[in-house]
């Protein structure tokens, strides 16, 4: 009995594969404890307090770039929610605009157009082969050669552009306000189900309705109309130059700008090119098809063309979204207080918990990265073919 | 690279087996040199000359204290750190000791578990501004924006005093001290915040130092002053005392140039135990009796380091103030050695 046991142990597939992925695990858990216990014997013999309570104390700093109220007198949690947001607000800023940009460039690369070619051309290899840490101080430097504050370019009358930044008027809603949002929701969900039914006709029927006419007509002109009816009720908060600088309205940083430039520059390189390998990636015999059909070029590029090249841009998407969001905890370089800067350095400075915080920020950075992931492997999947192929 | 460099002495305090054992004096006389935290560059206070070589106040007491373990005050190795570093790099024994202009506050003495072994600079934060703006005061500066070196005590000093005064301000937070001079001279900031002899350093180094004007208001107390790690008191005593040796030799009238003749012909009991002519004090700190005289004829006493580097006839301008002996209207004051 007992011999038959271990004979199974050595030469049994499934025993052994179990025998062998418990030892790994153990292995693994015992080495975590380890180095846990390490850690905490290290820092006690050199007298470093450890603990996560330091993220009830004041901060004692301030931060100027917050999309939440903040003051020093927060704690350095509060501190934390602020990089967080400031480090998603650049992400998600760059991911748009690198996308955009991305899209253009790739699909300009393969016009017949000889000058726009090679324009793009020359544009991706430069961008994506210098560093992106000298391309945001390239454009944060140039922007901080823009006009000083008190010879701020104006621009239409109520623009202020200087290098302290883009000081624009800030929009003040007063009530009835929320009844021009709100038409304008209930007019994006009205008109989803406009175009299910028109599509579902024009099947039956034949008959093309002009759907994206319609429908952009109904989104633009209904909150318009329900904004003079309720007696136009927004009114403007305008920037004015007072003392050091401008009071009032809403401000664009060159921080932020030098590190929305940088980060979607050069990301857009890469996905330009991501978007060029997806559309040569779709057979020629499609192309001529759809020719073949009659179907107007761009026709063919958004029904034809591109459906079938997302399949084989989105999962390097993703990687450039990763990294463009992960790239954003450069903002050190030019005073963008993101989490790395703000949380990652001032606090840490300030309280001294390098492990704590790192092992915080670390994790933060794993999480958005995850979901974008999560996200865009949900599109992925909406993508590719159903069936088999 | 601030990051790579806080996560590797991170994980130096997270994998390294306790080095501290061994006593630091022992460790640094076995690898024969020093070790020393400097700053990035602040002229007059750590910097790198033209020639490559380290100089300034901060690095005169690394000096002063490989002259007391070595006999010679060259064998240091300086390693330049970020204010965001420094305390790291000093907990997980990648530095000997920290000589940069730091803050002694209670938090860093306790909490962090270092040690702050005295003061080499009594310093209070400023600001400097453009003389064109026609500030002359503080409480002047309601709605400005204002540049800070982040990592410091500085940004908490600012908040306090813009929010006592009841003035607001748009705070631009550099990493170092050339990314806020860069900011600063190109007009993203109307004010330029640090501590007073940094501001002084800066302006000096400006193309045109008499456009710009440090404020009179002191809005904190700095002591700068060099730190050890906390679990060490013999090497801290090591540098407190190679600290105190230079300040009781600008007292007793010492200097590199007269230290020899002293030897040879001081009447004075305090300075014949300072200079090692009566025998015994220097094996009390793990040292041979010669220790301090050779700090004062390498690198020289106090005063001598203070003129030659940050003094009223360099570039930097500083008047003593402060920093001249308790018995010259100053808050300078070693205890006596004996």
């Amino acid at each position: 009995m007992q011999q038959n046991f271990l004979r199974k142990l050595i030469f049994d597939e499934k025993t052994r594969a179990l025998l062998i992925q418990t030892l790994v695990i153990g292995i693994f858990a015992v080495l975590i404890y380890l180095v846990t216990k390490q850690t905490a014997y290290n820092l006690e013999k050199r007298g470093i307090g450890t603990g996560f309570e330091f993220l009830n104390i004041a901060a004692g700093y301030d931060i100027s770039i917050s999309l939440i109220p903040y003051d020093s007198n927060d704690t350095h949690l509060r501190a934390y929610f602020v990089g967080l947001l400031n480090t998603l607000m650049i992400a998600v800023c760059g991911c748009f605009l690198a996308t955009i940009l991305g899209f253009l460039v790739g699909i300009i690369r393969l016009s017949s157009n000889w000058l726009f070619r090679n324009i793009a051309y020359v544009y991706v290899e430069f961008t994506r082969n210098v560093p992106v840490l000298l391309q945001i101080i390239l454009y944060y430097t140039i922007l901080l050669h823009l006009p000083k504050v008190k010879q701020s370019l104006v621009i239409f009358d109520n623009f202020y552009l200087s290098n302290r930044g883009l000081f624009s008027p800030a929009p003040i809603f007063k009530d009835g306000f929320s009844l021009v949002i709100g038409s304008l929701i209930v007019m994006i969900i009205f008109t989803f189900f406009l175009k299910r039914f028109l599509k579902k006709k024009q099947e039956l029927t034949g008959k093309q309705y002009p759907i994206f006419l319609i429908n952009s007509g109904l989104i633009i002109f209904t909150p318009i109309f329900v904004y003079y009816l309720m007696g136009m009720p927004l009114e403007f908060d305008h920037p004015v130059m007072k003392g050091f600088n401008f009071k009032g309205g809403m401000v664009i940083r060159p921080e932020f700008l030098g590190m929305l430039f940088g980060l979607s520059i050069y990301t857009a390189a890469f996905i330009s090119e991501t978007v060029r390998s997806g559309i040569i990636s779709v057979s020629k015999g499609q192309r001529e098809a759809s020719q073949a059909l009659g179907l107007k070029s761009n026709f063919i590029m958004r029904l034809i063309i591109i459906p079938q090249a997302l399949r084989v841009i989105i999962p390097p998407l993703t990687s450039q979204y990763l990294n463009l969001t992960k790239n954003s905890s450069l903002g050190i370089a030019i005073g963008y207080a993101d989490l790395v800067h703000g949380f990652g350095g001032i606090s840490l400075n300030q309280t001294g918990k390098a492990i704590e915080i790192m092992l915080i920020v670390m994790s933060t950075y794993l999480t958005i990265s995850l979901i974008i992931s999560f996200f865009m492997n949900l599109y992925n999947k909406a993508v590719q073919f159903k069936g088999n192929i | 690279m601030t990051i790579i460099k806080t996560l590797f002495a991170s994980l130096v305090l997270t994998f390294g087996l306790a080095t501290a054992n061994a006593g630091t004096l022992d460790v640094v006389k076995d690898r024969g040199n020093l070790i020393c935290g400097s700053n990035t560059g602040l002229a007059g206070f750590g910097n790198p000359n033209d020639a490559g070589v380290w100089e300034g106040i901060d690095v005169d007491v690394c000096r002063a204290v490989a002259a007391a373990v070595f006999g010679d005050a060259s064998k240091v190795e300086y390693v330049p750190l970020t204010s965001k570093v420094r305390f790291t790099s000093l907990q997980s024994g990648e530095v000997d000791m920290l000589s940069r202009n730091t803050t002694w506050t209670l938090q860093r003495d306790v909490e962090l578990g270092l040690e702050f072994v005295g003061v080499n600079y009594y310093d209070g934060q400023g600001f400097m501004v453009r003389k064109d703006l026609g500030v002359s005061s503080a409480t002047e500066l309601d709605g400005a924006s204002v540049c800070i070196q982040v990592g410091t005590t500085t940004e908490m000093n600012l908040a306090d005093y813009f929010g006592a005064n009841g003035m607001s301000y748009e705070s631009i937070p550099v990493e170092t001290n050339s990314e806020a001079d860069a900011a600063y001279l190109a007009g993203r900031c109307d004010i330029y915040t640090t501590d007073a002899s940094g501001l002084y350093a800066s302006r000096a180094g400006y193309p045109d130092p008499s456009a710009h004007v440090v404020l009179p208001e002191i809005v904190s107390k700095e002591p700068l002053g060099p730190s050890v790690r906390g679990n060490d008191s013999e090497w801290a005593d090591v540098v407190r005392w190679s600290l105190n040796a230079m300040i009781i030799a600008e007292e007793k009238g010492i200097t590199s140039g007269n230290v020899d003749d002293m030897i040879a012909n001081s009447p004075d009991p305090e300075t014949q135990r300072l200079l090692g002519v009566k025998a015994g004090y220097g094996a009390w700190l793990g040292l041979d009796d010669a220790w301090a005289a050779n700090i004062i004829r390498q690198v020289g006493n106090y005063s001598e380091s203070f003129e030659k580097h940050i003094g009223v006839n360099t570039p930097i301008n500083i008047e003593r103030g402060l920093n001249a002996l308790y018995k010259d209207g100053g808050i300078l004051y070693a205890p006596p050695f004996r």
